[in-house]
């Protein structure tokens, strides 16, 4: 990367700065007012979602759709989930990305402790191993996923859903908590064992909640694949519809011929807050893990 | 997964910079661009990890602190060199230990990841349809046979070529919004950035499914505003072949811009401002400070989120299969994803799906290849 300490002469040249600071203050206004245009189109979709969702029938199906309504109502809302049991869908869904959550960072926790605490044989061919692992088109498996689940009694189940993510987010979130892990200094563990601590009390009173926020933050992974998970769903849940999850459960109100274009977007909004509510929380927790909790 | 939202969180984005949400990563001390790329996505996040072992591998340099998805523990891990140093290990004992930590992982991905692409090699080698499945006619042994079907069919070529294009046109109408939008967000103040980023971050956060059955409503014939506004009457966009790739495409350019502005925005934010304001004061234009100055030092992030949005173009299926109905009148929308799913599970013709499926990861396993190639070089040059 090139050094900057050469221009450093130049960039003091402070009147021929302001001049140009002046000149170019048009085309900064220009360029503000194109970023808010352009968030607007960008958000656009979202609002046109969350709008339809609260609106009247006969609002949808106006031949001049407005972009506001003045009577909201929560009429789609209770079509979803009174119609289909979209409430079931919807738990089925929380297990699924639930289990997937749990299951994989614990997984991922004891093998980013092996990988990075331990020293054996075969260690950086693990590595490489979990690095290849990333790269596997999971789509692709579909087939012999769905062969192994029958042979398992798998399919039909939310089994059937959560095994197969809990395999395809491990690689990722064992090599994002390798390096949570091996951040935690090594003094700390000298000490705890000085200290009379086993090594189980070790990895689980004192690691598990140092290495906390990298685990939320693998959890995000985690959670939204398997949450928003749709082709599994289709392959492998085919014929009892009490196991959907919710994607499934939106295509019921979207036929193509005649969809019920305000059941899709409640449904649709019901699905995405999740997403979101998971972001904003997760992202505070981030932070203030990645602020520092585990220095010394 | 096949979601675009394996793209992930902002949230977990910058998992290089101690300090830096997404939002406001304003100040990163990031000194390699490639090791420290700020990745924000979960199927597309996973390069940091890359990063890392090909600098780790290339360098021998990145040792203890620096970057493997985690962060650079500027005391702490100086510190833990010492330790190790000292006394060379806590780590070397525990025997089957490790074996034991690591059994749930092996056991897992044994089953359900290795296992499958051994089953996956296999029945593309026989003949395996619903007689086989149910157990009707003994499974024979094909050798090549379903691979010759295969590239006999006129139809597979049409859909390759047909995947190959569209993921090209994604890939870079997404790149191509994804830098601009970048660079006009460092020219502007707070304000204005929040709220593009915000806006983005929502578009990011959207499921795959959701985001897919929202263009299409807004693209609805009868009651889509964008009908509407455009005066197109009830001209519907999902008829057309054409139409049909390019409304799937606007959605997925939507839902897959931000991870490429978040990042190359954070990537530009690392470079010093001496040298974009030096490059100024020169009398370079915007568009030659981004071409001369800006393009190389961004090099290893560019290509970064180049290859993910390949690999993940390349293998879109949600978007396609909810939006065209399950690809299109008389299969004219079909991506390879879509067309080995119909292949197995609408025909039955299991061996035939599988056999697109062994032909998609050999694609992929190329551009993986490709493009840990590329960040080893660059880990050599830097």
């Amino acid at each position: 990367m090139s050094s900057p300490g050469s221009v450093s002469s130049l960039s003091s040249d402070r009147p021929k700065a302001n001049a140009r600071r002046f000149v170019r203050r048009p085309w900064r206004l220009a360029a503000e007012a194109s970023a808010l245009v352009i968030a607007v189109a960008v958000a656009f979709p979202l609002y046109w979602m969350v709008l339809s969702a609260f609106r009247p029938a006969g609002e949808i199906e106006s031949a001049e759709p407005r972009p506001w309504t003045l009577s909201p109502t929560l009429d789609s809302f209770r079509r979803v989930f009174e119609q289909q049991e979209f409430g079931r869908y919807f738990l089925n869904s929380l297990v699924v990305a639930g289990a997937v959550v749990v299951a994989s960072v614990i997984i991922a926790f004891l093998a980013a402790t092996a990988v990075t605490r331990f020293r054996f044989r075969f260690r950086t061919t693990l590595l490489i191993m979990f690095l290849v692992a990333q790269m596997v088109p999971v789509e692709a498996l579909t087939i012999p996923l769905f062969f192994v689940m029958r042979d398992f009694g798998q399919l039909n189940t939310l089994g059937a859903l959560i095994l197969p993510h809990i395999a395809f987010s491990l690689p990722f979130a064992i090599w994002m908590l390798r390096g949570f892990v091996k951040a935690v200094p090594e003094a700390l563990e000298e000490a705890a064992y000085l200290d009379g601590a086993s090594r189980t009390r070790f990895m689980w009173q004192i690691l598990f909640p140092l290495v906390f926020p990298g685990l939320v933050a693998t959890s995000v992974f985690s959670f939204i694949s398997a949450w928003n998970d749709f082709l599994f769903a289709k392959s492998f849940i085919i014929s009892d519809t009490s196991q959907s999850t919710l994607p499934m459960a939106l295509l019921v109100f979207y036929k193509p011929d005649d969809p019920d274009w305000g059941g899709v977007m409640a449904a649709s909004t019901v699905m995405t807050i999740p997403v979101l509510i998971f972001f904003v929380l997760v992202q505070r927790r981030l932070v203030s893990g990645l602020g520092g909790a585990v220095k010394d | 997964m096949t979601d675009r939202t394996d793209r992930a969180v902002p949230a977990a984005g910058p998992t290089d910079h101690e300090h830096g949400t997404p939002v406001g990563t304003d100040d990163h001390d990031v000194r390699n661009p490639t090791a420290a790329g700020p990745e924000p996505g979960g199927g597309r996040g996973r390069v940091t990890g890359v990063a890392a072992l090909v600098e780790a591998s290339a360098g021998g340099r990145s040792a203890n602190g620096r970057s493997t998805g985690g962060r650079s523990t500027g005391a702490g891990s100086t510190k833990g060199r010492a330790v190790e140093g000292r006394r060379g290990g806590s780590r070397s004992r525990g025997g089957w230990t490790p074996w034991l930590y690591l059994a749930p992982a092996l056991v897992v991905l044994g089953g359900l990841l290795v296992y499958p692409i051994y089953q996956l090699g296999l029945i593309s080698f026989l003949q395996y349809t619903q007689a086989q499945v149910s157990g009707g006619q003994p499974t024979t042994f094909q050798g090549f046979g379903n691979y010759t079907t295969l590239f006999g069919d006129p139809e597979f070529w049409q859909v390759l070529l047909a995947t190959v294009l569209f993921a090209g046109a994604c890939v870079v109408s997404t790149l191509a919004v994804g830098c601009a939008l970048a660079v006009l967000l460092t020219r502007v103040r707070a304000l204005p950035r929040l709220a593009l980023m915000l806006a983005a971050l929502g578009a990011w956060a959207t499921p795959a499914i959701t985001g897919s059955t929202v263009w299409l409503f807004l693209f609805d014939p009868d009651f889509g505003p964008v009908n509407g506004v455009l005066g197109l009457g009830d001209h519907s966009w999902t008829y057309g072949r054409f139409s049909a790739f390019f409304l799937v495409l606007l959605e997925v350019v939507w839902c897959s811009f931000p991870f490429v502005m978040v990042t190359v925005y954070a990537g530009i934010r690392a470079v010093p401002t001496e040298v974009l304001e030096a490059a100024a004061l020169d009398g370079a234009s915007q568009w030659r400070i981004w071409r001369s100055v800006l393009t190389p030092i961004l090099r290893p992030i560019l290509t970064v989120v180049t290859i993910q949005s390949v690999i993940w173009d390349f293998k879109v299926f949600t978007q396609i299969y909810v939006m065209t109905n399950g690809g299109g009148i008389a299969g004219q929308n079909l991506v390879l994803n879509v067309y080995a799913y119909q292949k197995a599970f609408a025909s039955s013709e299991y061996s035939l799906g599988s056999a697109i499926g062994v032909i998609m990861l050999l694609i992929l396993l190329a551009i993986t290849l490709v493009y840990l190639r590329l960040l080893r070089r660059q880990g050599e040059e830097s």
